[in-house]
C-alpha cells in the first residue's frame, strides 16, 4: 500500500528563476533527475462529458482534454505513444459517456496504459465532499435536500483563455532544458502548478496551461494584478575575484529560489487531505484538498508519486473565496451533524446569521423555506 | 546648458539605434507578434527626431542605418522641405542623393512610388526623381521593364519628361518593334508564350498567368532567370508544384546564408558541416575586403534562447545574426572564442533553445580575459532577470577598476514599447544591429551608445561619416 501524500514537496526539483509577463509569473521547476518508465500524453476532447463515477452519480462537465498515462512495471523505459490513439468513449446526442475518471485501457497492445481527466478528478472529490447532505432528517432542511442531499451541485471555472496575457505569457515563455513543470502565478497569487513526469512530455503540454480550468478569482487577478518585479542584488564588500563573483551568483540563484518557494507558501508549507485514486504499477494516483483555512487560498488537486514517494504528477486548481466558504460551511455542517443550531454556535452566530451565510454561499437551497423566511425576518429586526 | 545637451544626445543615440535593428517588422515580445506596434513606434521616433533635430536627422542617413529607414529619412525630409534651412538644404540634397543612389533598386523605387501615395509632389522632389532616373544609364531600360508599373506611376505623378522610346514602352501602343533589346523582348512576351522565359523572374511570372503556363513547366523554365534570393523565396512553392529549384546559396551576403543554414534540419546540417562551415567562411571574407576590420582579443557570448526564433516575419533572426557575427569575429579576432548561452559544441547546429541566461556566460568570458567581448542578445534576460546589470556594477567597481576589459551589448530587437533597445546593463553600451555586416559600424559607434562622447563628437562623427559618403561618390 503506496502511503497518501500529507503535503507537497518539491523535492528532487529546482526552482529556477521566474519569468513575467504582464500579471502573469511563471515559475520553472527543473528536475535534477526523471525516470523514464512515466509518461503522460494529452488526449484532446474539446466536448461535454458525462461520467458516471465509482457511487452510481453523475458527473457533466466541459471537458478540454484528459490525459493518457502510460507505464511499465520493471523500471523499463516507456515511449510516449500519444493520446490521441484508442479513444473507445461513447458519444450520446454531442456529449461523450465516460465510465470513471481514471479508466485503464488496452491501447497499441500496451496494457499499462490508464486514461484520466486532469482537474475533473480533483474537482468530482471537491464537490463530492457531504454530497448525501443530512445524515439525520432534521426539520430545518428542504424536502429535496433530505432525499437527495447536495444534488445538484454545481461549481463554476474559467479557461485559462479568459485569464488576461496568459496566453501571451506561454507563448514567450522559454523552456529550460530538463523542465518537468511551472508554477503559475496570476497577480502573484498561486493559480496552478503543474509537474509531468518527463521534461518530453513538459514540452508538448505546456500550451495546455492555456485550456484548463482555474478558479473565478483569477479572473479578476489577471484583470486589474500586476507581477512586480523581482531583483536581488550581490553585496560588493565580500567581492575581491571572479571566483568571489561566481560564488555570488550561485547565491542569487537560491535566493531566487527562497523566494519564490515562499510565495507558493499556500500551497507547500499545507496539510493535505489525500485519497488514492487508483495503483498503476508503483505509481499511486491520489487527490487532495488543503486545509481549507480561510485566511489562505485553497486548493484542490491532484498527484502521482511513485515508490519512493516523489512528486511524478501534479496539477492543482486554485478555490475561489466563495466555493472555499461553501466547503467550510458544509464541513462545519458535518461536524455537527448537520445540526444548524449547534454549528452556528460553534462559529460564534445565531440560527438567523448562519442561515443567511448559507444563502450567500449558495447553499440556501438546502434549507427549509420556513426556516429561511424566519431567518430574513429576525435578521430584519436589527 | 548641459542637460539640454544631454537629452539631445540621447534622443540621438535612442534614434541611430532603432534605426540600426529596427524595420518595423514585428518581434518576438511584440503582443501576438504584430508588426503595427512597432511601426506606429518607429514613425513617431522618426517624426520626433525630424520636428526637433533637422539637420542631425539628415546626417543620420550617413550612420550606416539600415535601408528601410534610410528610405523611411528620405521620405519624411522631403515631404517637410519647407521647415528645411536654406543654408543646409544643399547638403541635405547631397546626401538624400546619394543614399537613394546607393540604396538597392526596390526599395529606391519603392520609395518614389510611396512619395505618390503621400502626394508629395514639389520641387525638389521632383527634381530629385529626375535625377535618379537621369543617373540610371544602361540599367534604366532593364528597371523600366522589372519595375514598369512603379516607373509609370511615378512617371506620371511627378510630370517627368523621358526619353521617347521608355515613354512609349510605358505609356503607348506598341505599334511597332522597339529598339532596345530588352523592351522588345517584354514586347513578345507579351504576345508569345514562348517568350516570356527571357525576362526577369517577377516580369515573366505575372505575364505567365496571362498566357496561363502552369506553374511547374513555368517554375522549370524559368529557373535560369531567377536570383538566388527569388530561388530561396519559392522554395516553397516549388515544393507544392512538386518539383526542386537549384540553389546557390555560397553567393548569398553573410547573415541571409546564416539565416539560410539555419533554416536547414540538424541532420543536414551535421552531414554537411565542413561544406557549410567553409561557406560561411567565404563569406565573411567577402564582407573584409570591403571593410577591414582587425581586433584583438574577442570573446563573444551569444544568446540562442528560445526569443532568438524571432517572429514569423523574421524568422530566427537574432539567431542568425548571432551566427553570421561569431564567423565574422572568428575572422577578424587575434584571438577569439564564443559563449553560447547554452553551451554548444559547433554553433552550425544552433537552435533556438532554452531559457536567457547571459550571467554565466559573461563570467565564463571574463574568467578568459579578453580585451574586448561583444554579447549578442535581445536583454530579455530571465535566468535570473538582472543579474548581469548586478554583476557588472560589482566586476567595474571592485575586480577591474581601469575598464580594462570593455564589453558591447549588440541588440538585433527594438523594443517598441519604450522606443528603445533591451540594456542588459547601464555600464555597457547597447546598440542595435540588423546585420553581421554591420559590425564594423556598430563598433564605431559604440563610444556614443556608452553616453561618453559629447554631443559635439556626435555630431563630428556624423558630419565626418557623411562628408566620406559624399566624397566617394
Amino acid at each position: 500500500m503506496t502511503k497518501l501524500l500529507e503535503t507537497i514537496a518539491l523535492h528532487n526539483l529546482e526552482v529556477a528563476p521566474s519569468q513575467v509577463w504582464g500579471s502573469i509569473r511563471l515559475v520553472p521547476l527543473v528536475s535534477k533527475g526523471y525516470r523514464e518508465d512515466l509518461r503522460l500524453a494529452k488526449r484532446s476532447y474539446n466536448s461535454r462529458v458525462v461520467v458516471s463515477t465509482d457511487d452510481n452519480t453523475l458527473y457533466h462537465s466541459y471537458v478540454p482534454h484528459g490525459l493518457v498515462l502510460n507505464w511499465s512495471d520493471d523500471g523499463e523505459p516507456v515511449a510516449s505513444l500519444g493520446g490521441q490513439l484508442g479513444d473507445k468513449s461513447d458519444q450520446f446526442g454531442g456529449v461523450k459517456v465516460m465510465r470513471r475518471m481514471a479508466q485503464r485501457e488496452n491501447k497499441g497492445g500496451n496494457k499499462n496504459s490508464l486514461r484520466f481527466l486532469p482537474l475533473e478528478m480533483a474537482m468530482e472529490g471537491f464537490m463530492g465532499m457531504f454530497f448525501k447532505g443530512p445524515t439525520i432528517a432534521w426539520q430545518e432542511y428542504s424536502r429535496r435536500s433530505r432525499s437527495t442531499g447536495l444534488s445538484p451541485r454545481t461549481e463554476y471555472s474559467i479557461t485559462g483563455r479568459s485569464i488576461s496575457d496568459l496566453s501571451e505569457a506561454l507563448r514567450v515563455f522559454e523552456i529550460h532544458e530538463n523542465q518537468v513543470g511551472v508554477l503559475l502565478f496570476v497577480g502573484e497569487m498561486l493559480a496552478t502548478a503543474f509537474i509531468l513526469p518527463h521534461p518530453k512530455d513538459y514540452r508538448d503540454l505546456h500550451e495546455m496551461l492555456l485550456t484548463d480550468a482555474y478558479g473565478e478569482t483569477f479572473y479578476y487577478y489577471g484583470l486589474y494584478g500586476q507581477a512586480q518585479e523581482l531583483r536581488c542584488a550581490i553585496k560588493d564588500q565580500s567581492i575581491h575575484n571572479l571566483a568571489d563573483l561566481r560564488s555570488a551568483l550561485t547565491k542569487m540563484r537560491q535566493e531566487w529560489s527562497d523566494v519564490q518557494s515562499m510565495m507558493s507558501e499556500d500551497l507547500l508549507q499545507r496539510p493535505i487531505q489525500s485519497q488514492q485514486i487508483y495503483q498503476a504499477g508503483v505509481f499511486s494516483l491520489q487527490r487532495f484538498i488543503t486545509d481549507l483555512d480561510r485566511t489562505h487560498t485553497n486548493y484542490i488537486g491532484e498527484s502521482i508519486i511513485d515508490d519512493h514517494g516523489n512528486l511524478q504528477y501534479l496539477k492543482i486548481y486554485g478555490l475561489s473565496a466563495v466555493q472555499t466558504r461553501r466547503a467550510y460551511l458544509l464541513q462545519t455542517l458535518d461536524r455537527h451533524n448537520w445540526q444548524l443550531e449547534k454549528a452556528a454556535a460553534s462559529l460564534n452566530e445565531t440560527l438567523a446569521s448562519l442561515v443567511k451565510r448559507m444563502e450567500k454561499a449558495d447553499l440556501g437551497y438546502l434549507i427549509n423555506n420556513q426556516v429561511r423566511e424566519q431567518a430574513e425576518k429576525a435578521l430584519r429586526k436589527y | 546648458m548641459k542637460l539640454i545637451e544631454q537629452v539631445e544626445r540621447e534622443d540621438l543615440v535612442m534614434f541611430i539605434n532603432a534605426c540600426l535593428s529596427c524595420t518595423g517588422q514585428g518581434e518576438f515580445y511584440d503582443e501576438y507578434s504584430y508588426s503595427y506596434g512597432q511601426k506606429i513606434s518607429l514613425d513617431f521616433l522618426h517624426d520626433y527626431i525630424l520636428g526637433n533635430y533637422r539637420q542631425l536627422y539628415t546626417l543620420t542617413l550617413a550612420a550606416g542605418i539600415n535601408h528601410f529607414n534610410q528610405a523611411q529619412i528620405i521620405l519624411k525630409l522631403l515631404a517637410t522641405g519647407k521647415s528645411a534651412s536654406p543654408n543646409k538644404q544643399s547638403i541635405e540634397n547631397q546626401l538624400i542623393t546619394v543614399t537613394l543612389d546607393r540604396l538597392p533598386p526596390q526599395r529606391a523605387w519603392g520609395l518614389l512610388l510611396q512619395l505618390r501615395k503621400k502626394s508629395i509632389n514639389n520641387r525638389r522632389a521632383r527634381s530629385i526623381a529626375q535625377a535618379y532616373i537621369n543617373s540610371r544609364g544602361d540599367k534604366l531600360a532593364f528597371q523600366a521593364v522589372k519595375y514598369r508599373s512603379k516607373l509609370r506611376a511615378i512617371a506620371s505623378h511627378f510630370h517627368l519628361k523621358l526619353e521617347p522610346e521608355l515613354s512609349n514602352f510605358l505609356f503607348g501602343h506598341w505599334e511597332k518593334s522597339f529598339d532596345t533589346e530588352i523592351f522588345e523582348k517584354f514586347r513578345q512576351a507579351f504576345y508569345s508564350a514562348s517568350a516570356i522565359y527571357a525576362l526577369p523572374f517577377t516580369v515573366a511570372e505575372g505575364l505567365a498567368v496571362k498566357h496561363q503556363i502552369p506553374r511547374k513547366v513555368f517554375l522549370e523554365k524559368i529557373q535560369g532567370q531567377m536570383t538566388t534570393g527569388e530561388k530561396l523565396r519559392l522554395q516553397g512553392s516549388a515544393h507544392k508544384a512538386e518539383m526542386e529549384l537549384s540553389i546557390d546559396p555560397q553567393r548569398l551576403p553573410l547573415t541571409k546564408l546564416a539565416l539560410y543554414l539555419l533554416s536547414l534540419d540538424l541532420k543536414q546540417r551535421q552531414e554537411q558541416r565542413l561544406e557549410l562551415a567553409d561557406w560561411l567562411a567565404k563569406s565573411a571574407a567577402t564582407i573584409l575586403k570591403n571593410t577591414p576590420l582587425q581586433l584583438g582579443k574577442v570573446a563573444a557570448v551569444l544568446d540562442r534562447s528560445y526569443s532568438s526564433s524571432g517572429s514569423r516575419e523574421k524568422r530566427r533572426r537574432p539567431l542568425g545574426i548571432a551566427l553570421a557575427v561569431d564567423c565574422l569575429l572568428q575572422q577578424v579576432s587575434r584571438e577569439y572564442q564564443a559563449f553560447w548561452t547554452v553551451p554548444l559544441a559547433d554553433p552550425l547546429l544552433a537552435t533556438p533553445r532554452g531559457q536567457t541566461d547571459l550571467a554565466n556566460p559573461i563570467l565564463d568570458a571574463l574568467d578568459w580575459q579578453p580585451e574586448l567581448i561583444v554579447v549578442i542578445s535581445d536583454g530579455w534576460e530571465n535566468d535570473p532577470p538582472g543579474a548581469v546589470a548586478e554583476l557588472l556594477r560589482v566586476y567595474y567597481k571592485k575586480i577591474d577598476l581601469q575598464r580594462q576589459v570593455s564589453i558591447v551589448h549588440c541588440n538585433p530587437v527594438f523594443n517598441a514599447n519604450d522606443y528603445e533597445l533591451k540594456q542588459i546593463s547601464p555600464l555597457v553600451p547597447t546598440i542595435g544591429i540588423r546585420e553581421a555586416e554591420d559590425l564594423p559600424t556598430v563598433l564605431a559607434f559604440m563610444r556614443f551608445a556608452n553616453g561618453q562622447g559629447s554631443l559635439n563628437e556626435l555630431e563630428t562623427y556624423l558630419l565626418q561619416r557623411a562628408q566620406d559618403i559624399l566624397a566617394k561618390s
